[in-house]
């Protein structure tokens, strides 16, 4: 199991490197000259050869990559071409809420997609499965900035259950939650529907198994054949649509911080995006790649866990 | 057989994989160790031998559809190995195959017709009506309907489809045909009607085969003369009727008394072939058949038979009992 | 309901697609209004009466600029999911085609352009680029190009051990024509059923650009960016912020069911379940 945890721990380093260079090429890659972007109409010679400069575009590609891939691994992200203050303070700073969210919103998902799954699989081909299908394609077809609006409106300016707007006290856990719910359920929901869908079909194909019918001809009872024998199996794609979804609940979440106006890493980029901040923007990048790697690596490890045949591969 | 059509010499093909994640592994499986034979014009040679001997690899490697490792391939005096574009597509034209798996020989999402006339546009035989004509042609050859060229493969039954990729083998009006176990995959009642169909057109055309097949009773009844393969080398040769009722090498023999015999009172006091097959990756020293041989002997382990050729058009065999 | 449910449900998502193209194509004949006609007078009508959902702040009409609206959607989501089914699709059949290190280096290179959240990759690129529309496609399809690699490999792989390509080689086909002309008609079902579901995820990721800023400049009527000026009055007229809303929603649901019919109708592993 050590040797298992090394190992993969090990692969997620050329990974994270080949994640990090493609954050460089993307950021180069685009044709025409940075400093003018950023500058857009205020640009001068020398104003552009000044930023240049400070940004280091003027040095050679193979040097900036270096300097780059240097940094990134020690890491220093550098500071923002705006405010001036180290990136990753920036990011210190509103990286909890961002977790909370997308952690809270794992919670939700699991929570409402699990059981949704399992029961429509249960019924499969009867009403119940095909409302499930339809509600979890309605889900999953949300745009989260849409589903966030209409949460707002029905429940904090219709029903005024919760706040209108996310921002809470770090110190206060109470506040915390409760402030924490709405925009957990918004960025859940699509999640919930993609769960509630790779559940129905991972227990479809647990549950005809041929050890799934020996179990049945042994009498074990059918709560015991879903919940634990049924479940165990499934619990494999489960855990790889999870794992990905992180990628993606880390991009809806930008969406959702802009509807509730809570504090994150999508306003950090919503915020960059709109003052040209562009050194902010490659920080962030990064940020988002080491979470990347990390959740996918922490997918793997939980494959691990799950299936000893995957320890010994 | 003044001319042979075609000459292989000492084909050998290995494929190497690699196993293991962190400490990498070279395997190399020995498909092909060393193989030589002729194949005279009109003649319908036969390789047989167990699954996994090589015998399908090494008809892939002549045809070049896989690369050989080393050794030499001619057509009528011209190296097959050297060729290139426009001189290999030229040879292509003179040698085809047929499959073992019907199903998986035709592409499912072409027209009969289409598959039949594509080869004849591609080589500038014919176009348009003409080659239409000529597929229909071909299809009525093989004893198909001329309807047939407006329909899927997914249509038509394992038979039909052979005889499909049959025709389709004939639409480059080809000298040489190698036909990869052409019946293994076909219903016993539908494989005495292909084997009929290739026999006459054997005769028709004046085809020259090389027929690999696990098959002894089918070998026998259509070949002129037989190759047995063991582990990647040929171990006996020889006309058809000799090997495979009188062989020589102790493993052809075991093949022989394996295969199904039309004598009930011979049934079952045979001794039945005795081991597995080794790993072709792993081959043992030696003559390669001697950890599964009833007639071992000490020089067995130790050396490689030599190459005995026996006399008057005999064949030749490579055992120490009869080196 | 038994199985022909799911089934009419593909039949739905088929209509919803139909209105939404149909919407794009006569926009110029059947909005009631022109969608860029400022009317302070007529400042955020509600629903109702001459404009049937209502005006926003610059009085300008909201069911006319919807229909306006769909175009832009659908341009760019087609223009993205086109560019990325020709690219990504031909990258995975090369690379599954002729296999060995190169395809495991270019397959490594999609993994890790999938890992990417498809939004922020869309939002970088978009932001790095310039929102113009030929950007806009450009930015959406380098988010797909990866998944059109992967489906159009997968099967590639399978397919090029089959008898029928040994045969075309055997009778000097060469490499191109076995490629696009016996490999490519036979993933083809795939690719396109999967292309319909990224359709549904480019149209997402082209109104969530737009929500965040990151779309056409301003007069252009896009979904997104309605939803966008909408929110910003949702106390005093939510409906400006809800009918781009639902728009959007109904066009991907409606992308969603048909993908996920075709792809059950597809699936041969699902046929005989």
């Amino acid at each position: 199991m050590l040797f298992f945890l090394a190992r993969r721990l090990l692969a997620a380093v050329p990974t994270l490197l080949a994640v990090l260079t493609l954050v460089f090429v993307i950021v180069r890659i685009v044709p025409g000259d940075p400093a003018l972007v950023i500058l857009g109409d205020q640009a001068t010679p020398d104003a552009a050869a000044a930023l240049r400069a400070k940004l280091g575009t003027d040095r050679p590609l193979w040097d900036q990559y270096a300097g780059f891939m240097g940094r990134a691994l020690t890491g220093d992200i550098g500071t923002s071409m705006v405010t001036g203050r180290p990136i990753a303070a920036e990011i210190a700073a509103v990286l909890p809420h961002t977790l909370d969210l997308t952690l809270a919103a794992m919670v939700f998902g699991i929570l409402l997609g699990l059981p949704a799954g399992i029961w429509a699989a249960l019924h499969r081909n009867r009403a119940i499965d095909v409302a499930a299908r339809l509600l979890s394609l309605l889900g999953l077809s949300f745009p989260v900035f849409v589903s966030g609006i209409f949460l707002l409106l029905a429940f904090a300016l219709h029903w005024r259950i919760f706040p209108v707007i996310g921002s809470a006290d770090l110190a206060d856990p109470l506040d915390r939650l409760h402030k924490l719910l709405l925009p957990a359920m918004t960025l859940g929901l699509v999640m919930a529907a993609y769960i509630t869908r790779v559940t129905r079909s991972a227990m479809l194909q647990s549950l005809g198994e041929d050890f799934i019918r020996t179990a049945r001809a042994k009498g074990v009872p059918h709560r015991r054949i879903v919940w634990v024998h049924g479940l165990r199996n499934a619990s494999l794609p489960i855990v790889t649509v999870v794992g990905l979804y992180v990628g993606i609940l880390l991009g809806n979440s930008v969406l959702t911080e802009i509807v509730f106006n809570r504090p994150g890493l999508g306003k950090l980029i919503v915020g960059a995006l709109n003052q040209r901040d562009y050194t902010m923007l490659q920080g962030l990048m990064v940020i988002y790649c080491v979470l990347i790697v990390a959740v996918n690596t922490a997918t793997d490890l939980l494959y691990g866990v799950l299936d000893p045949r995957v320890r010994a591969a | 057989m003044s001319e042979p059509l075609l000459e292989v010499e000492g084909l050998r093909k290995h494929f190497v994989t690699t196993k293991g994640l962190l400490r990498r592994r070279r395997v190399t499986v020995r498909a092909v160790e060393d193989v030589s034979f002729a194949i005279g014009a009109g003649e319908a040679f036969g390789l047989v031998g167990e699954s996994g001997c090589g015998k399908s690899t090494a008809a892939r490697a002549l045809l070049r559809l896989i690369e050989p490792d080393a050794g030499g391939v001619r057509w009528r005096g011209e190296d097959v190995l050297a060729a290139r574009g426009a001189r290999l597509k030229a040879l292509r034209r003179r040698m085809q195959i047929i499959f073992q798996d019907p199903y998986s020989a035709l592409d499912p999402r072409q027209r009969i017709g289409a598959a039949l006339t594509e080869p004849m546009r591609v080589h500038a035989i014919a176009s348009g009506a003409e080659a239409r004509r000529r597929a229909a042609a071909l299809l009525d050859e093989v004893g198909l309907p001329p309807a047939v060229l407006d329909r899927y493969p997914h249509e038509f039954s394992g038979g039909q489809r052979q005889r499909i990729g049959i025709a389709r083998a004939l639409t480059l009006e080809p000298e040489l045909i190698v036909a990869d176990e052409p019946v293994s995959a076909l219903d016993v009642s539908v494989q005495a009607q292909v084997l009929l169909l290739l026999r006459e057109l054997r005769r028709r055309r004046g085809l020259a085969f090389l027929f690999v097949s696990h098959d002894l009773s089918v070998v026998r009844w259509f070949c002129d003369r037989v190759a047995v393969m063991y582990l990647g080398r040929i171990v006996e040769e020889g006309p058809a009727a000799r090997v495979l009722a009188q062989p020589l090498h102790p493993y052809a023999q075991m093949l022989r008394d394996a295969s199904p015999v039309p004598d009930p009172a011979r049934r079952g006091t045979l001794p039945r072939i005795r081991g597995e097959i080794p790993s072709a990756a792993a081959p043992p020293p030696g003559c390669p058949f001697h950890p599964r041989c009833p007639q071992a002997i000490a020089r067995c382990t130790g050396s490689l038979p030599r190459w005995t050729a026996l006399p008057a058009g005999q064949g030749g065999v490579a055992c120490h009992l009869h080196g | 309901m038994r199985a022909d449910g799911a089934a009419s449900l593909t039949w739905i998502g088929g209509l919803l697609c139909l209105a939404v193209l149909l919407a794009a194509l006569l926009a110029p004949w059947i909005a009631p209004f022109d969608p860029a006609e400022q009317s302070i007078l007529d400042r955020l009508q509600p629903p109702g009466g001459d404009h049937w959902l209502g005006t926003d702040q610059f009085g300008r009409d909201i069911l006319s600029r919807l229909l306006w609206g769909a175009r832009i959607s659908l341009t760019v989501s087609l223009g993205a999911i086109g560019l990325a089914m020709v690219v990504g699709g031909t990258i995975g059949l090369v690379s599954g085609y002729i296999g060995g290190r190169l395809d495991l280096f270019t397959m490594q290179v999609m993994d890790v352009l999938l890992s990417f959240p498809s939004l922020i990759l869309g939002l970088i690129v978009v932001a790095l680029l310039g929102p113009d529309l030929v950007n806009l496609v450009i930015a959406i399809a380098l988010t797909a190009i990866a998944p059109f690699a992967r489906i159009a490999r997968a099967p590639t792989l399978s397919l090029k051990e089959r008898a029928f390509v040994e045969a075309g080689r055997a009778l000097g086909y060469s490499h191109a024509r076995i490629l696009f002309g016996h490999i490519l008609p036979n993933i083809l079902p795939e690719v396109l059923v999967m292309a319909t579901l990224w359709l549904a995820t480019a149209v997402r990721v082209e109104a969530s650009l737009a929500f965040v800023g990151l779309g056409p400049k301003p007069p252009t009527p896009t979904w997104g960016g309605m939803t966008r000026d909408g929110f910003e009055t949702i106390l005093d007229a939510p409906w400006l912020a809800v009918f781009p809303g639902l728009a959007i929603l109904l066009l991907v649901l409606g992308l969603n069911m048909v993908g996920d019919g075709l792809r059950d109708a597809t699936d041969p592993k699902l046929r005989h379940e």
